[in-house]
């Protein structure tokens, strides 16, 4: 889509949240960032695996109104993406800086920010719109690069966007003060808040707003869009691999990309700037990043399953058959074998496995571990509850699964 | 004069002496350009700290072993005053925002966006980015972690972060979600006494294998404190021998004290006195998570096979208390006073609760 545009964008959304400083500096070439932000989505149609959420919004961009919006979602599934999509589309780059207020939890924002920075942008009067017959590139047109109107392209609906990122971050009292903004400003002015856990937002505000659940990616869409990016950038993956990375991520779709990029690094894939230094970079800006593969390594190496786990932090099969054997070895036998399961637990933390991880891969484990009665599987769940607790409040993680371990192994001896 | 620990740090990717592979891909992700976040964690003494001054050189060249030490004073929305250490080179900053405590969110505010607002200065630095390493990130708060995310994306062309932290438990999921995640595994006994050879021969000491290898054992796999050990054996002993004895810290005597004491005697006079020296642990500021820990493997091979795992379950259950408490004392005592009673009952027969 108009990268130019897009460019001109992000510095105008960069300038606003550092209102001193004047965007002279020259942007950043693609290629040079991080693929979660290079290939964050730049329109609406190109955020996957939100269907339905898509599609109501890209109404509104027909209808030019607005709810206010509730956004909830885990990390990784395209919230901050969405927002951002749409506003672009709705006021293009002449108008994102002046109709758009984004805060979001890096800002101070306790009740009096929100009171004055909100109260101050939604009392401004409105930006004017250009003026009918402003024309812009539409680098989307079949046929090529054409000459638009811009109000044709960019709708520039007659109200004003305020989006509160991370939203469940604020306070109740920073809340409960914007449910009269919301309401006194809400004849010029939009809200959008977007948060992890809606059961933060105070419930008077979330019944103010539309709420868009975002889903935990699936495999399918969320699978394709990590095979795009490695061949946009030349990656060659194994069989299997793609749909490895998106489980491993846990359908968050930006770990996915994370992990995707560190693999092509490791296998030896990292010669993006090849045979183009820096200073020739800068002229590209123009140029539509995503048709340039030709700088994909014909010879790279392959990312292969076992490449994606070491990268994810997944413990090996063979550690965790260690560990699980100790804690079973205690079947119908008087004592629990505290030596084995002692040494198997002080070699993991070492070896510096983080403990959430090895408390999830043990559970998967031991939940479908035939060897294990449904009784003593339903007293181990609450072990794994409590260490879970445990972990999250900052405890002792030796200490914690070594617990984990012994508890679990004494189950299994009393049967 | 230097310690071994800083005195023989290797500076850059290639000196590392242990895991090749990671080397390799920290290499491979600094010379890419498009470095992303780094989440990096670790048990203590893995050499984290070490691994990242090295990847920081490959990013920028030795420029950024020119450090200087800034005192910044940051004001809290209720003007406080916060005095704040920042370590700095031209290209990298590095802060462990943990020292201000509850106060830390308001630290990483105004630091990170100022650093994101500011372009490099050297003008042919090797990358357009600065990079800020934080110290102890799981000890950040949640308002801090929060305070990370959209900072960490919005910024991302002018500022790359690499958190340090002990465990990933504590970090919340966003955070999780937008860093690579880098585990730096404790070096094996074995490298380690690779290391202490090294060392030992450029100071031009005597080698002792099996002097070695005790020390590497001792140390539990961690670096420094072999280090640590290694060079107080050395100086404090002409002739060294395999069975030259390798002196614990103070505090590890003193806890290695009292599990003798507690395992003597199991009275309410006992643990009074121990008290006191659980008292004494903790204004020498060693932390509780330490004492309770290093007090469980102490006691440990002192106590009947039986009731071990009900030891560590104790242990677990107290040291989460020390966490969430605000009376450390009390769960350290409550701790003790369990183990003498779940002894006790062991040896009776019966169980007290
Ligand atoms: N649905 C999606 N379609 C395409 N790309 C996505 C999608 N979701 C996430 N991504 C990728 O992940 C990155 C992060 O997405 P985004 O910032 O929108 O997540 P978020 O939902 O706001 O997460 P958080 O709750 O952590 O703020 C994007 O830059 C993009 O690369
Ligand atoms: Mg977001």
């Amino acid at each position: 889509m108009a990268d130019f545009f897009n460019i001109k964008a992000r510095q105008a959304a960069a300038a606003q949240a550092s209102s001193s400083k004047a965007p002279t500096t020259k942007q950043e070439p693609n290629r040079l960032q991080p693929w979660v932000e290079k290939y964050r989505p730049k329109t609406l149609s190109e955020v996957t695996a939100q269907d339905h959420t898509i599609q109501v919004l890209s109404r509104t961009l027909q209808s030019s109104n607005l709810p206010h919006m509730l956004f909830y979602g885990p990390p990784g599934t395209g919230k901050t993406s969405t927002i951002l999509a749409l506003a672009k589309q709705l006021y293009g780059p002449e108008l994102m800086k002046s109709r758009v207020l984004e805060l979001n939890a890096s800002d101070e924002r306790g009740i009096s920010i929100v009171r004055a920075k909100v109260k101050d942008f939604a009392r401004q009067q409105l930006s004017a719109a250009p003026s009918y017959n402003v024309m812009v590139e539409d680098k989307d047109a079949e046929g090529g690069v054409k000459q638009v109107k811009y109000r044709d392209k960019y709708p520039c609906p007659p109200f004003k966007i305020v989006v509160l990122d991370e939203a469940d971050s604020m306070t109740q009292d920073a809340q409960s003060a914007l449910r009269r903004t919301m309401e006194t400003y809400s004849k010029m002015t939009r809200f959008c808040l977007v948060c992890n856990y809606v059961t933060r937002i105070i419930d008077p505000l979330a019944s103010r707003c539309s709420k868009f659940r975002f889903k935990s990616l699936d495999q399918g869409s969320a699978v394709t869009r990590v095979e795009d990016i490695a061949k946009l950038e030349g990656v060659r993956l194994a069989p299997g691999v793609s749909e490895e990375l998106v489980r491993i991520a846990d359908g968050d779709l930006r770990k996915a990309i994370t992990f995707l990029q560190s693999a092509a690094r490791l296998v030896g894939n990292n010669k993006p700037a090849k045979g183009k230094k820096r200073k020739v970079v800068e002229d590209e800006e123009e140029e539509d990043d995503r048709m340039d593969v030709d700088s994909a390594p014909a010879d790279s190496d392959v990312v292969t399953l076992k490449t994606v786990q070491d990268i994810a932090g997944v413990i090996p099969e063979r550690t965790m058959d260690d560990l699980e054997n100790a804690v079973l070895s205690s079947r119908n036998k008087k004592n629990i074998p505290y030596a084995a399961i002692a040494n198997v637990v002080q070699e993991m933390i070492a070896e510096g496995w983080s403990a959430a991880q090895t408390v999830g891969q043990l559970f998967e484990r031991i939940m479908f571990d035939e060897r294990v009665n449904d009784v003593q599987k339903m007293k181990i769940v609450g072990y794994f509850s409590e260490t879970d607790k445990r972990l999250v409040d900052g405890a002792d993680e030796h200490l914690a699964i070594l617990d984990l371990g012994l508890r679990i192994s004494g189950v299994l001896c009393q049967g | 004069m230097a310690l071994l620990v800083d005195k023989h740090r290797p500076r850059n990717l290639e000196s590392l002496s242990y895991h090749p592979e990671l080397s390799d891909r920290l290499r491979a992700l600094a010379q890419s350009g498009d470095f992303p976040h780094l989440l990096v964690y670790g048990p203590s003494g893995a050499g984290k700290k070490t691994r990242i001054v090295a990847t920081l050189k490959e990013l920028y060249g030795p420029g950024v072993e020119k450090i200087k030490i800034d005192a910044r004073v940051f004001q809290t929305t209720t003007n406080r005053k916060l005095e704040f250490n920042i370590v700095a080179s031209v290209y990298h900053l590095e802060i462990t925002p943990s020292d201000v405590g509850n106060y830390d969110r308001v630290v990483i505010q105004d630091l990170l966006k100022e650093v994101a607002q500011t372009q490099q200065v050297d003008l042919s630095a090797k990358q357009r980015f600065k990079v800020v390493v934080i110290n102890e990130a799981d000890h950040l708060t949640r308002d801090a972690q929060a305070a990370l995310r959209r900072t960490m994306e919005k910024y991302s062309p002018n500022l790359r972060l690499i958190l340090v932290a002990n465990s990933t438990s504590n970090i919340i999921a966003p955070i999780r979600s937008r860093t690579l995640l880098v585990r730096v595994a404790a070096p094996t006994e074995g490298e380690i006494c690779d290391v202490l050879r090294v060392v030992g021969k450029k100071e031009g000491w005597r080698d002792v294998e099996g002097l070695n290898a005790r020390i590497a054992k001792e140390s539990g796999r961690n670096l420094r404190r072999a280090l640590l050990m290694y060079e107080a054996v050395h100086a404090q002993n002409e002739n060294l021998t395999e069975n030259t004895p390798i002196p614990p810290p103070d505090w590890e005597a003193l806890i290695s004290q009292i599990a003798q004491q507690i395992v003597q005697e199991r009275s309410p006079a006992r643990l009074l006195q121990v008290r006191s020296e659980l008292y004494d642990l903790l204004s020498h500021c060693i932390d509780p998570t330490t004492i309770i820990k290093t007090l469980t493997w102490k006691l440990i091979p002192k106590t009947p096979e039986e009731i071990q795992p009900e030891v560590v379950k104790w242990a677990a259950f107290y040291e989460h208390r020390c966490r969430l408490g605000s009376k450390v004392i009390f769960h350290l005592e409550a701790f003790v006073a369990k183990y003498m009673r779940v002894y006790e009952s062991h040896l009776m027969g019966l169980d007290f609760d």
